[in-house]
């Protein structure tokens, strides 16, 4: 069944702009006809059943579904209204401009200032001077500097779950991406540290392009500008927050996010 | 935590209920109390209003409150909460209007008791129909509420214009009352007192059913804004 959307589904110029994507594994359709655009320097959460697609869907924005054997997408994915499945495009240069942050904190078993820095070194940046102010940039916008300024050449394995996080989002700021993908940020971490994490998202909002797979509609409803709902693969609602949590546009979406369904 | 939230829901729309009947009979009272000058009923509506209605209110708040805060409620639940907290209030105001009718009759009776039981104090027709009306709107309010009907409730916010008319003319009629009838004038102007009250409570009839819209359909129609 295909559902009607929301005029609001299309922001006007949106940086990312899905049209008709369907995605396979095998024989298995797991995203069906989703059409949206996410807009420039906003947070957009994506919510929804397990199951849903969500995180499927983050991973298309990246191309992170390229290493799954058997994965078929159809459809057009563009940022900036460049086609990101187009087979000439760098996917390097994608994964770049489009950061990621995972569900679990995956810091590299190295110091805390080579973490940070490790895809400037990737990308061919040597100068120490340079190295050094992204280090400190960046930890800065992931507020954690104050915390690590002291200690940048200790592991990064002795920090705290809330810190590892923070470690990793300035690991991906480093590389001046335009887009950040978040695939449930806090869902591994203590009240406090998903404070500063939500926190964090906010400030970053200004300067990147956000969009986060979260379970906890409180956490969407906090953080996001527009919420995304999606159910067996579908879009189901998109539009602004706000509006998405006190009044819903659709059915399902009003018994997903009441706790009658799902 | 979302899955007893109807239960909840349940449980304050029948707190709702039970203060919405205190409420009417106390307006009820008040109005029998001025209408057959009987102040022993209209000191019993003081009491019911200080020790029932305003305990039954606060204690509606702090379940509102303690739902919210275990449940954070979204979507149709928070509509329903919000509208639970509104209604309380407006309820408890309009507790607190019936009480200032009934006080009204107090005073007249402690400031001359003869006169005030004597045949020269007569409460002009007009307020029959002022008061039928406002009672109507208050039980259709409360219907509204019960059974969610958005129509019903419509129906209630166009009939306030009708109250509103009756006040004016009762107004109009007091005061040339007051000036040909100098003697009568501190009783002609506790009933524009009591006529005001009507109205009021006639308001907060209205905004009770603007708040079930809200709920029901998530539209803000007041002041005549729609979203």
């Amino acid at each position: 069944m295909s559902h009607p959307v929301n005029p609001i589904m299309s922001a006007e110029n949106p940086q990312v702009a899905v049209e008709h994507l369907n995605l396979f594994y095998g024989t298995a359709q797991a995203l069906i006809d989703v059409s949206f655009g996410i807009p420039k320097s906003q947070v957009t959460a994506l919510i929804g059943p397990s199951g849903c697609g969500k995180s499927t869907f983050l991973r298309c924005i990246n191309r992170m579904n390229d290493l799954v054997e058997g994965l078929r997408v159809e459809g057009l994915i563009t940022i900036d209204g460049e086609n990101i499945n187009d087979p000439a495009l760098d996917v390097i240069e994608l994964r770049r401009k489009v950061g990621m942050v995972f569900q679990k904190w995956n810091p590299f078993p190295k110091s805390i200032y080579e973490n940070v820095v490790y895809g400037l070194r990737i990308a061919g940046i040597k100068e120490r001077s340079v190295l050094d102010q992204a280090a400190e940039q960046s930890l800065k916008r992931a507020a954690l500097w104050d915390e690590v300024k002291d200690r940048l050449q200790q592991s990064a394995m002795g920090l705290s779950g809330g810190q590892m996080q923070r470690l990793c989002i300035a690991r991906a700021v480093a590389v001046h991406p335009e887009i950040i993908l978040m695939d449930e940020p806090c869902s591994a971490l203590d009240p406090r540290s998903t404070a500063r994490i939500e926190q964090l998202i906010r400030e970053l909002r200004d300067e990147y392009t956000i969009i986060i797979v979260t379970h906890n509609m409180q956490q969407a409803a906090r953080i996001s500008d527009y919420t995304a709902y999606m159910y067996l693969g579908e879009l189901i609602e998109y539009g602004p927050t706000q509006k998405l949590f006190t009044v819903p546009e659709r059915q399902e979406t009003e018994e997903y996010i009441t706790g009658r369904f799902g | 935590m979302a899955y007893n939230i109807q239960t909840e829901r349940e449980t304050l729309k029948g707190h709702i209920v039970y203060l919405g009947t205190v409420v009417e009979e106390n307006l009820q009272c008040a109005i029998k109390s001025l209408v057959e000058k009987n102040p022993d009923l209209a000191y019993q509506v003081v009491q019911t209003d200080r020790c029932e209605i305003d305990a039954i209110e606060i204690d509606i708040e702090q379940e509102c409150l303690r739902v919210m805060a275990l449940h954070q409620p979204v979507a149709c639940d928070l509509r329903f909460l919000v509208t639970v907290l509104k209604v309380n209030m407006d309820l408890e105001r309009i507790g607190d209007l019936a009480a200032k009718i009934a006080d009204k009759v107090l005073l007249l009776y402690k400031a001359d008791p003869a006169y005030f039981l004597s045949d020269a104090m007569q409460l002009p027709e007009m307020f029959a129909g002022m008061f039928d009306k406002t009672v109507w709107m208050f039980r259709q309010a409360m219907e509204a509420f019960i059974s969610e009907d958005t129509d019903l409730a419509y129906k209630v916010c166009l009939a306030d214009d009708e109250v509103d008319l009756a006040k004016r003319a009762i107004y109009e009629d007091l005061e040339e009352s007051i000036m040909n009838d100098p003697a009568r004038q501190v009783y002609l102007a506790k009933l524009l007192s009591v006529a005001r009250s009507m109205e009021r409570i006639a308001d907060h009839c209205t905004n009770i059913c603007e708040d079930i819209i809200y709920m029901a359909q998530g539209r803000i129609i007041r002041h005549n804004l729609s979203q």
